[in-house]
This record gives C-alpha cells, structure tokens and sequence, in this order.
C-alpha cells in the first residue's frame, strides 16, 4: 500500500516541457487570445520591458518587469502573455539604434496609455523632434499648440509610456540642462550622448 | 465593477505544472500536451469574463478536469484493439513511469481517479480536494479510498 502511493507520487516528477508551453504560446496568438504581449530587451544601461497590442508597441519602460505586467494587466486587459516572438521587429531595430546605426523607429505605437489628447499631441511634437537634436519644454508646448502649457509638457514628457522609440529624451531644460527621465538622468545622458547631441 | 484579475502569464507560471501532473495522471502521456493545451487556451478565452478572482487555482483544476474527461471519452472510442501486448513494458524509474499503476489510475471513475491524484501526485489535504471538487473533505476522503481500494485489487509489486 505505503509502495503504492509512493509510486503514485512520482507522478510528480513529469513536468511540462518548454516546446509544450511554446506550442500553447503560438496557439493563443493563433486564436487571437493575447490582449498584452511583453517581453524584454537587454539595453546597454540595464533592461528595458517592452509591452505590445494588436495595434503596436504599447510600453516601453525602465521599470522592474513584475511592475509593468501587473500595471498593463490592470489598465489594458489580464489577457496578459509573455510573447517574445511579437517584437523581433523591434528587438533588432532597438539592436541597430544601440549600435548607433539607427535614427528613426519604423514601429506600429499604441498611444492609449498616454492618457488625455494635450498628452498625445505633445508626445507626437517630441516624437517629431530629429535624431541628434534637441529642444526645450517651452519649444515643445509652442508645437503642440498650448504656448502657455510648458509644466504639463513636463508631467505629459514624464507619463510617455513608450520611452526611447518616443524620444522624450531631446526635450531639456531651456539652459540646456538634464532635468527628469523615467530612466533616471544617467540613461537620459547616455542616449544623448549616443546620438551625439551632448 | 470589475475584479482585479492577476496577468494570466502569472496564472501559467503558478500552474501550468501541476495542471501539467494532474492531466497526465488523468489521461496518460500521450494525450496530456492535448489536454494541457485546451486547458489552457479555454482558460485564456474565458478568463476577462471572470467575475472572481479568488478562486482562480480552483477554476483552472476545475477546467483541466472536463478537459480529461472529455479527452479520456474521446480516447475510449478512438481505441483500437492492439492485437498481443508485451510481456514486459520497459519502466524508466526517474520519470515515475509504471503503466500499469497508471492504467489502474485512469481505469478509475473520473471523481476517483481526480481525487487519487490530488491526494498523491498534488500531495493535497482532503479538504483542499473537496474544495477542489466541488464537494466536501469528508467525501473527497472516501473517493481517494474507494480508488486506492480499487487500485490494490489490480497493482501489485
């Protein structure tokens, strides 16, 4: 008996495989199941979270990879899976960007973290700002059509859910100066630099 | 008011071995990646239209569940007979694999043959199973008995 239920036991030792959880993966893309994709990416200053939609790159944050699930799963729908194959596109041109042999992103975003249509439209003025160029809140305001609003550009530019294909970071202080980075001022630096504007 | 429903990846991560364990004591290797699948994608389909969050461990058995019962029905009729078996089927001790300890197991009803696994391929507590199973501790103790009764009559070692 006591032999019986210890062989009953072992039972516990089968374990999915990898391949079958990479088959389950690939059935709920199929079907249509995944509302939030995520995945990771190893950027030179430390790794960044990359969350998509079937409408295009939703999140790209600095924030721990727990955070940023929990909170897509929250705002956008739990229907939330690891997906890494989803971003190969933006994988290999965050790959070419880091290199220094990319300036511009040629990817689908999905701006509806963003909030309001004022934080929207001063995220579309940075994103028109060029590669290796820089600007000040006050000039971003003035393109986004709200002059007087340079502090809201400031709290909009620090809520961009999709840092760095969005370049908030070419907004500085009109002295020229670093001011906040959801990243934190040393990843602000780091991209200026790379892009040769500091 | 919506509940507050965890990212069904961390659903995955927490179960999918012991839904992985419990589907294939139910219905054999060959048939669990199936199950496992469906359990799954049903599980995805459904999950935004969940009203509960609290009993989420619950739901996902309760699926894998049918699942297998409806696999094991499936199976029954696709069976074919296979002519003169083996005398000897080679057991492979490291993966727990004892076919004929496990075609006793899935020979069993399928209240019995679930609450035999939970109580020892889950290592599950009787009223952990009866919550399980929709029924109470003390019953989910006596279909763990009556299926190990069963089992003895045709294991031996």
């Amino acid at each position: 008996m006591a032999e019986m239920t210890a062989a009953l036991s072992n039972g516990r030792l089968a374990a999915p495989s990898p391949e079958l959880l990479a088959r389950f993966g690939a059935l709920a893309e199929a079907e249509g199941l995944i509302d939030v994709a995520y995945t990771t990416y190893d950027a030179p200053f430390g790794l960044l979270v990359l969350g998509g939609t079937s409408n295009g790159l939703v999140r790209l944050a600095f924030d721990p990879l727990e955070t940023v699930v929990d909170d897509l799963s929250e705002r956008i729908s739990p229907r939330v899976l690891a997906a890494p194959g989803r971003f190969d596109g933006v994988r290999r041109q965050l790959d070419e960007y880091f290199a220094g042999s990319r300036r511009h992103f040629d990817v689908a975003i999905d701006l509806r973290l963003a909030g309001s249509a004022f934080r929207r439209a001063v995220l579309a003025a940075a994103d028109a700002i060029p590669y290796g160029q820089v600007r000040s809140y006050g000039e971003v305001a003035r393109s986004a059509g709200s002059p007087a609003a340079v502090r809201a550009v400031g709290s909009a530019l620090g809520a961009n859910p999709v840092c760095v294909v969005v370049p908030c970071h070419r907004v500085l202080r009109s002295d020229g100066s670093i001011s906040g980075y959801a990243g934190g001022p040393e990843r602000k630096d780091f991209l200026l630099r790379l892009e040769g504007s500091r | 008011m919506s509940v507050q429903l965890p990212p069904f990846q961390q659903l995955l991560d927490s179960h999918a071995a012991d839904v992985y364990r419990f589907v294939r004591a139910m219905v054999g290797p060959v048939d669990a990646d199936d199950v496992f699948q469906e359990t799954f994608l049903a599980a995805l389909r459904a999950y935004p239209s969940l009203t509960d969050a609290s009993g989420l461990r619950a739901w996902i058995f309760t699926i894998a569940r049918h699942k297998a019962v409806d696999s094991f029905r499936g199976a029954a009729r696709r069976a074919v007979p296979t002519g003169v078996l083996p005398d000897e089927v080679a057991v492979d001790p490291a993966r727990g694999h004892d076919p004929q300890l496990w075609d006793g197991v899935r020979a069993l009803p399928p209240k019995q043959r679930a609450a035999v696994v939970h109580r020892y391929v889950h290592d599950l507590a009787y009223d952990e199973i009866g919550a399980l199973l929709d029924c109470s501790a003390d019953a989910a103790r006596r279909s763990v008995h009556e299926g190990i009764r069963k089992l003895r009559t045709t294991w031996q070692k």
